[in-house]
């Protein structure tokens, strides 16, 4: 999976999670101050690439993931 | 909230918007349209999740929640809070979208059981795909509050959000509640109402198991039959209605509609069954007999009451009682309507969709028909208004709406013209 793929997939799951437009999900937004994502968001947000990319995202991870970009490297690795 | 002498010094209470979504509509025009037309908006339940039920009839919404709100939003709100929330955007908007401090501004929006479906869901998550991918929102859409703090959120209510319950008087409740809250100063503007979602297997069938249902499965649109003799109980039903109550100083200031005034409520309980009502409507009798006294009205003002009437054999001959018992001779010159014979039962959002009512009945000087009152129960003596709807008198009119609740919850309260 290419990190294309990856970032279309996220981008995809944003939208339905908190209704930003797919094409403004972009690798230099953050997550909270970029895309207005909250905490209980993000749970979801987490929990859905979980499933779609097959990798586990633990809790002491995700603090370390403040952009979209930090994501997609995040995902990309975990995959691998 | 004062039961008692009235104090002439006593903030006075309108409603200057509302809003719903019901089985018969997915506004509130639509709704009362459906009333005046006595169409009834219940349903047969298709979904094989309801093969087999002994009940397999409810009031379904007239219009999916699921396609008038944004699918983020949605996905985040039970269904009881998408109807409240849809009730209180048109309701806030039929009030004129009004510019308000949030210190001012609250909000009382009242469920029988809240999310419960929503509860239910996510069990069969945690037990299919394990607790970590149980929503980080179940708590959000479970709790009783969430809709009266979805609604208080988007609106930016701050002078307090409250849930009352009480069954099926839980929607009239918050509009007492309501009321006091503007009566008492702690706000000026409040959202009031109720909503319910529960229409679900386990919730039919727990209905079902106390013989409190319509079995009438083939012919949903006439299972629901207060005073008819062919009644054979209530039928489950879901929605919302909002009230916007504001007090008539900010409401003129503003130069807002008004519709009608909350003239009084009155509440007591039964203490007598956790699910039956006192045979003789004694508590129901004394709650209408307060809220005159509250609203500093007599039984000759009274020109119409929304009933309870819920369809059930013993339940509408005690709300007879109660009625007769409070207005006395003045009975005759009332036109009593049971509403529920189009919408069913909203429990926690019945109380709310009959205040709609009551206010447009009020405004318009219209009492809704009665639907499906083709042989009406001579033990009940009421004047109830047939399958057209009955022009009210001019001049200054009040009208009640009784709503009881399973627990002994007797909720009346008393909606006046506003010239």
């Amino acid at each position: 999976m290419s990190e294309q793929d990856i970032l279309s997939g996220l981008a995809a799951i944003v939208n339905e999670v908190a209704g930003v437009p797919a094409d403004a999900v972009t690798p230099e937004k953050s997550f909270i101050d970029d895309l207005d994502i909250d905490s209980l968001s993000m749970v979801e947000v987490v929990m859905a690439a979980e499933d779609k990319f097959g990798v586990s995202i633990p809790d002491a991870e995700v603090k370390n993931l403040s952009t979209v970009g930090d994501a997609v490297s995040y995902i990309a690795k975990a995959a691998a | 909230m004062s039961q008692g002498a009235q104090s002439t010094a006593q903030r006075r209470v309108v409603i200057t918007g509302i809003g719903a979504t019901t089985p018969v509509g997915g506004d509130a025009t639509s709704s009362w349209n459906n009333l005046l037309a006595a169409a009834p908006g219940i349903r047969s339940l298709e979904g094989e999740q309801y093969a087999g039920l002994p009940v397999r009839i409810a009031g379904t919404s007239a219009v999916d929640p699921g396609t008038v709100l944004e699918r983020h939003e949605a996905r985040k709100l039970d269904r009881c809070e998408q109807f409240a929330l849809i009730a209180a955007r048109e309701a806030w908007s039929d009030a004129g979208t009004p510019e308000i401090d949030g210190a001012r501004l609250g909000t009382v929006i009242a469920t029988g059981v809240g999310g419960v479906v929503t509860l239910l869901e996510q069990y069969d998550v945690l037990r299919e795909r394990g607790p970590s991918r149980v929503s980080p929102n179940l708590v959000p859409m479970l709790m009783a509050n969430g809709s009266a703090a979805v609604v208080g959120l988007e609106l930016g209510a701050r002078a307090g959000i409250h849930t009352p319950v009480s069954a099926c008087a839980s929607g009239a409740e918050a509009v007492v509640m309501a009321a006091a809250m503007i009566r008492n100063g702690r706000a000026d503007v409040v959202v009031a109402g109720g909503t319910e979602a529960c229409i679900h297997p386990l919730t039919l069938s727990g209905f079902a198991s106390m013989r409190a249902l319509s079995t009438r499965n083939d012919e949903p649109s006439r299972a629901s039959r207060p005073y008819d003799k062919g009644r054979d109980g209530f039928v489950m039903g879901e929605g919302a209605g909002i009230l916007i109550l504001e007090s008539l100083e900010h409401a003129q200031a503003r130069g807002a509609r008004i519709y009608a005034e909350y003239a009084g409520g009155g509440m007591t309980a039964d203490a007598h069954h956790i699910a039956q009502p006192e045979p003789e409507g004694r508590g129901a009798a004394e709650a209408i007999r307060l809220a005159l006294q509250d609203a500093d009205l007599s039984a000759s003002d009274i020109v119409h009451v929304n009933a309870h009437a819920t369809s059930t054999p013993q339940g509408d001959i005690a709300e007879s009682l109660a009625i007769r018992a409070a207005l006395g001779s003045a009975v005759d010159r009332v036109a009593v309507s049971g509403t529920k014979s189009m919408t069913g039962h909203l429990l926690g959002g019945a109380g709310a969709i009959e205040s709609v009512a009551t206010v447009l009945a009020v405004h318009h000087r219209l009492a809704p028909p009665t639907a499906n009152l083709e042989d009406p129960d001579d033990e009940i003596q009421l004047d109830v208004v047939g399958h057209s709807p009955r022009q009210l008198p001019a001049g200054d009119i009040a009208a009640i709406n009784n709503s009881f609740g399973f627990g002994g919850h007797n909720v009346a309260l008393i909606i006046r013209s506003h010239p």
